[in-house]
């Protein structure tokens, strides 16, 4: 039996007590090596749930499992350290620090997570190769981030999200600002590298239309179940 | 945290110029508060330092404070004389290793006159134990010679065979000329920072000479003694305004002073110079407090600015927060972050300053000798370092409420960046 890489449990969480839930899920699992396709409208509680999996807010009720472990259990600066060792991000925009390089925003995990620069052997070799592997040619992993196109600027990210092979990658949109077919193209390139590296892909959007590129889809309604 | 210096460096350099100009206000209130503790301190040591190496100053009985004023500073006037015969008398005890007479009461142009003798010139000393150095010429001989300190001559342009009348008191009254007995310059001091540049020295004999004609602070109308029949006369001065006092050994500075202070034939008073010069500076302390108090508060102005540009620049950073905090930095990292950058501003500005006072200290010295300071020091002091660490460490605290602030900012916005 494949290993849980995410395992939710009865998880509901609010921004204050007498608010409405934020999140609120019976249960979902994600196995190791898989992707999950995340999918739901705006407000129904997508990022909020992404910063749950990061450890960045604990559930008011519930369990989150991730790699086996109960996030809730870790002190807040464990739990930091845990998602720089494990989990690779990547964003609707705004990706990447515009005034360090393609390069050196792979670079940023590997400096935060000893375990990430081991994982990756040789980080700047990797960062390149990486780089590379996403069709960013050598003149371009040197220039500051500023100066990329949107397109260029997701792939970077993406290649900062599996420096040092994490176990899981988590993208929050990342192909809203692209055209269709560059849609594509960026998420096959996405789920390979993944896949190379044996990563856990959760992928997050409102558009439906992507979900065929992944293992397994999982609707996030923002509605309390009956 | 070894990833955060360079992080922070790295966006410091993002914003540059704003960061640049707060540098810049940061950078000149540390050069405002040095150079004030600079000069605050060269100051102090300069009129600490106005007469060294002289145990006493003795004069007619009055107040510490006073004689050091009119002995030293030749500001006011002495309240009373002392009898030649007196200062004979005390000069005669063989403790005494030397003595030098000083004879105050007159002015050229402003600036006083001292009648003294030339063991003024050989035993005066100011600074760190310097004695006196003729830049040109000699010292005086002759009755009608006189050695004109460095400001004399260089404001009144005089030079060595220039010719000069004194004026009774402080020459503000007319008809009080001694215009009928010029003085020839035959020597001018090197600059001291001390009062000797302000003064014109001449003999004692030649003050009495002046007055041959005069009683009672004027002369006597329809009598003149011309100025080449007056060795014809006893020059020997019937009084002196002060004398200063060397001692064969420093450890009978209390017994020679307490004789003196009870000295039978006349009330004296002999007081330590650095004790005198201490108490007097207390009381011109007010000025030194009032300029370090406007010093603290460019500093302050220089540090709400480094506060102001960090909280502005907060909103654009929050990106940078998130998404740091999305690749594993924690709280304490993006605290750190900020409070690293307030801390290295504060330290460049601190360094920034060091480097302008020490470049000031090492060409400015013609400046301040014309505001008749002494050249500053060179080297870092104690004080100025203690002043450094206060600097520091307010850059420090002042980087606390923008740090405080990102550190809320990010939890609030999580791993998802807005903006």
């Amino acid at each position: 039996m494949t290993p849980a890489a995410i395992r939710i449990d009865d998880l509901l969480f609010r921004w204050r007590p007498d608010a409405a839930p934020a999140v609120c899920l019976r249960g979902l699992q994600v196995d190791a090596g898989k992707s999950l396709f995340l999918h739901g409208p705006s407000g129904a509680g997508k990022s909020t749930l992404l910063n749950l999996l990061g450890g960045v807010l604990l559930p008011e009720r519930g369990r989150i499992e991730v790699l086996g472990q109960v996030l809730g259990d870790l002190p807040a600066a464990r739990r930091d350290a845990f998602r720089a060792d494990h989990l690779g991000f990547i964003f609707q925009q705004f990706n990447l620090l515009p005034w360090l390089s393609a390069l050196e925003n792979v670079l940023l995990p590997c400096r935060f997570s000893r375990r990430r620069a081991q994982r990756a052997g040789d980080p700047v070799a990797e960062a390149r190769r990486l780089l590379a592997a996403l069709d960013l040619a050598a003149p371009v992993q040197g220039a500051p981030a500023a100066e990329l196109s949107v397109g260029q600027q997701q792939r970077v990210a993406a290649a900062r999200a599996l420096i040092g092979r994490p176990e899981i990658v988590i993208a929050d949109e990342p192909t809203s600002a692209l055209d269709a077919a560059r849609q594509d193209a960026f998420i096959d390139l996405l789920l390979a590298e993944a896949k190379a590296a044996a990563s856990t892909v959760v992928f997050v959007s409102h558009d439906q239309r992507l979900a065929a590129h992944f293992d397994a889809s999982f609707a996030l309604t923002g509605e309390l179940p009956a | 945290m070894s990833a955060l210096p360079r992080l922070a460096l790295a966006s410091a350099w993002n914003r540059r110029l704003s960061l640049g100009l707060t540098l810049l206000a940061v950078m000149l209130a540390a050069t405002l508060l040095l150079s004030v503790e600079r000069i605050r301190e060269a100051a102090r040591d300069s009129f600490a330092q106005s007469v060294s190496g002289s145990d006493l100053i003795v004069g007619a009985r009055t107040s510490p404070v006073q004689l050091v004023l009119y002995s030293v500073f030749r500001l006011g006037e002495p309240t009373n004389n002392l009898d030649w015969a007196s200062y004979q008398k005390i000069a005669a005890d063989p403790a005494i290793a030397w003595s030098v007479p000083l004879s105050l009461g007159d002015s050229h142009r402003g600036y006083p006159v001292l009648g003294t003798t030339a063991d003024y010139f050989t035993h005066f000393r100011y600074g760190d134990r310097q004695p006196l150095r003729l830049a040109d010429g000699v010292v005086f001989a002759g009755i009608f010679d006189a050695v004109l300190g460095a400001e004399v001559a260089q404001r009144l342009g005089y030079r060595v065979g220039d010719q000069i009348t004194l004026s009774h008191g402080d020459g503000g009254l007319p008809g009080m000329a001694h215009d009928d007995k010029p003085f020839t310059v035959v020597g001018i001091l090197a600059p001291t920072g001390t009062p000797v540049d302000r003064t014109v020295h001449v003999g004692l004999a030649a003050i009495e000479a002046i007055h041959l004609d005069w009683i009672g602070g004027a002369p006597v109308p329809g009598f003149n003694i011309g100025a080449e029949v007056v060795q014809k006369f006893d020059l020997t001065p019937k009084s002196i305004t002060a004398f200063l006092v060397g001692l064969h050994q420093r450890a009978e500075v209390f017994r020679i002073q307490r004789r003196i202070n009870q000295f039978a034939d006349e009330p004296l008073l002999a007081v330590m110079p650095g004790v005198a010069l201490d108490q007097l500076w207390q009381t011109v302390g007010v000025v030194e407090r009032a300029l370090q108090a406007v010093s603290w508060l460019v500093l302050a102005v220089g540090l709400a600015g480094l506060m102001a540009t960090m909280l502005a620049g907060l909103d654009q950073r929050r990106r940078e927060m998130a998404i740091l905090r999305a690749i594993g930095a924690g709280r304490r990292h993006i605290l750190g972050l900020l409070l690293l950058e307030s801390g290295l501003v504060s330290l460049l500005g601190c360094l920034l300053g060091l480097a302008a006072v020490s470049l000031f200290a090492a060409v400015g010295g013609d400046l301040l000798a014309a505001f008749g300071l002494a050249a500053l020091p060179l080297a870092v002091s104690v004080g100025e370092m203690k002043l450094l660490g206060a600097v520091l460490v307010c850059g420090l605290a002042v980087g606390v409420l923008p740090a405080w602030r990102a550190y809320r900012l990010s939890l609030a916005d999580g791993l998802i960046p807005r903006s």
